[in-house]
């Protein structure tokens, strides 16, 4: 591959507000069917991770996938990645099956994961230049310093992994990410381990890149209030072993949203109620006991009615922004 | 104000030196009795027993010696009289190629054994029962094999570099962390990009430490190596300096070989630090 195409942004941000009515089966990009994990355990059994799994993800949509730990996210993620293979089933992406790794679809490490014996610029013309291969030296320094801009760390282009604060290096894992223009980023928790200031930064940035690129993205995450503000659709897992996907819910709130007015929102409350009632009850009874009629094929799909405390928050909000006024 | 620590070391190490050589001096000032005996006798006997001079010299004597040698290291005056320079040369020639040779054997095959459990654990019973025989154990197989004296020493040189860098070069690759092997992987680098860019740079450290623990014992098994083998080198120098009976000589060659023992850390000891990566 010796000529390049221009560094460019794929313009696709109109599909999932097109399709935001209803779950059409053509307009599955990603399509998880019927995957099982399972691991040999002590004394000849196997345990299940999670089994029969059906998941599907729409092209240029956010999708945040919240569960304890143990439940099996990572596994999913890294199926998804192809760094692991499904024990069952297939993973179907843009209607072919995965099979191995691929560089449309980007991972971004938990714990950075950047080669410390290069530099921020080595690190990300490293993904260039697996993309491009054969591509010009001078070339693939310029696509690597323009992901880099993108994630605001320009002027740090020839520190090394180890003078970057945690922030940074994870910018630095975005950038990675971004340069090689994947179809699909996958996050693994990529902010569990920065200070929550720096973690609402780049939950900004990740979100402005993401709606700007039209990038179709698969998270994990702990944390509602990220999922709340960065996802479309919110997939809630049961507790492991023998985890399954309780039901997905469509967040209500509406695409462009601010952080600071979030908690105004219509349905703002009602979503972030209903995700924690889910973390700290019914994650645990649905796994004992799924209610009837639950079909592991389509999961059921949730949107949260606006509560009373939503008509309060909004209230609120209304008169904050009078006072202002 | 006290004076840096380094500054407070040096002065502490030049007084130990010269307390050492004030006792060294003392001690081997005098001279014994002497023993009437048979002329003839006598001759044969040599300057210690006539006169009652030890062979031990003083310092100044293997000064004097030094400087000697500095003076003009590389003389060659048949084959048992050859300058110091000349001398180590020949060893340092021999643990090149004997090292050299190994670091050629045992990286690859270190990665091998790093990359595939497989052949870790069909070689490990090998590496384990080959890896504590003492080096010059080889010599008389390799004698009989190559029937080559000079080309045994560098054999020696070789089994005995070979295996910490082989087991440090196992240890690091089977040691490279596994995100950034899955880093590796989605980007789709191929195995030889791989070991190149990942884990090369990531098992670095660890082999480079192998290196340098592998020249320091060719450095000792060289002179061992030369003393049994003859003809040339350092070691048949003192083994030959010991046969004249020349103390003198072979303190000289002591502190030689501990010189350049210590060069050779050195340089590795650098070559590790460039390859080391802060975390």
């Amino acid at each position: 591959m010796s000529t390049l195409l221009p560094f460019r942004r794929r313009p696709q941000r109109a599909a999932p507000d097109a399709a935001a009515g209803g779950a059409r089966m053509s307009d599955k990009f990603i399509s998880i069917e019927g995957i099982a994990r399972r691991y040999p355990a002590p004394g000849g059994r196997t345990s299940t991770v999670f089994e029969n799994l059906w998941l599907p993800v729409r092209r240029g949509e956010f999708v945040c996938m919240i569960g304890h730990s143990g439940c099996g996210k990572t596994t999913v993620l890294n199926i998804l990645a192809g760094l692991e293979a499904p024990s069952e089933g297939v993973v179907i992406v843009d209607g072919q099956a995965i099979e191995g790794t691929s560089l449309d679809r980007a991972v971004i490490f938990q714990g950075h994961a950047l080669l410390p014996w290069r530099t921020v610029l080595g690190n990300v013309a490293y993904a260039v230049s697996s993309r491009w291969r054969g591509a010009r030296r001078a070339e693939v320094e310029e696509r690597a310093r323009r992901a880099i801009a993108t994630v605001g760390l320009a002027g740090s282009e020839h520190k090394r992994p180890s003078e970057l604060s945690g922030g940074m290096k994870q910018r630095v894992g975005i950038a990675r990410a971004l340069a090689i223009e994947p179809k699909i980023l996958l996050m693994d928790e990529p902010f569990s381990a920065l200070d929550a200031l720096t973690r609402g930064t780049l939950q900004d940035e990740v979100r402005r890149i993401c709606i700007e690129t039209g990038q179709t993205v698969f998270m994990i995450t702990h944390d509602v209030d990220e999922a709340i503000y960065l996802a479309d659709r919110i997939v809630l897992m049961t507790n492991g072993p023998e985890a399954k996907v309780a039901e997905i819910v469509e967040n209500p709130l509406p695409k462009a949203r601010a952080r600071a007015a979030l908690h105004h929102a219509p349905g703002y409350y009602a979503l972030r109620n209903h995700l924690m009632d889910f973390l700290v009850t019914r994650s645990k009874t649905l796994r004992d006991a799924m209610p009837a009629g639950y079909d592991p094929r389509h999961p059921p799909v949730v949107r949260p009615a606006p509560g009373t405390s939503d008509a309060e928050a909004i209230v609120a909000g209304t008169e904050a922004s009078a006072m202002r006024a | 104000m006290r004076a840096s620590l380094r500054f407070r070391a040096g002065i502490l190490s030049v007084a130990l030196l010269a307390a050492f050589l004030l006792v060294w001096q003392v001690s081997v000032g005098g001279t014994a009795r002497t023993e009437a005996m048979d002329p003839e006798y006598a001759a044969l006997m040599g300057a210690s027993a006539t006169t009652g001079k030890s062979a031990m010299p003083g310092p100044l004597d293997v000064a004097a010696n030094i400087w000697r040698h500095l003076k003009d290291p590389f003389y060659d005056r048949g084959p048992n009289d050859k300058g110091l320079g000349i001398q180590l040369a020949y060893s340092i020639g021999r643990v090149a190629l004997g090292y050299g040779l190994a670091v050629i054997v045992a990286i690859p095959v270190g990665f091998l054994i790093g990359m595939s459990p497989l052949m870790s654990r069909a070689l490990d019973p090998y590496i384990q029962i080959l890896k504590p025989v003492s080096p010059l154990a080889w010599m008389p197989l390799a004698l009989y094999t190559i029937r080559d004296s000079g080309l045994s020493a560098i054999f020696v040189i070789f089994i005995c570099s070979l295996w910490p860098m082989l087991i440090n070069t196992a240890f690091g690759v089977a040691g490279t962390r596994r995100e950034w092997l899955n880093v590796a992987r989605t980007l789709e680098v191929g195995p030889i990009r791989r070991a190149f860019t990942v884990i090369l740079p990531a098992a670095a450290p660890t082999i480079l430490t192998g290196m340098r623990i592998s020249i320091g014992i060719a450095w000792l098994v060289i002179v061992a190596a030369e003393m049994l083998v003859g003809g040339t080198g350092i070691g048949y120098f003192v083994w030959n300096e010991w046969n004249n009976l020349s103390i003198t000589n072979v303190i000289t060659s002591i502190l030689v070989i501990g010189l350049v023992g210590m060069i050779l850390d050195q340089v590795l000891a650098r070559a590790q630090r460039l390859v080391t990566f802060p975390e």
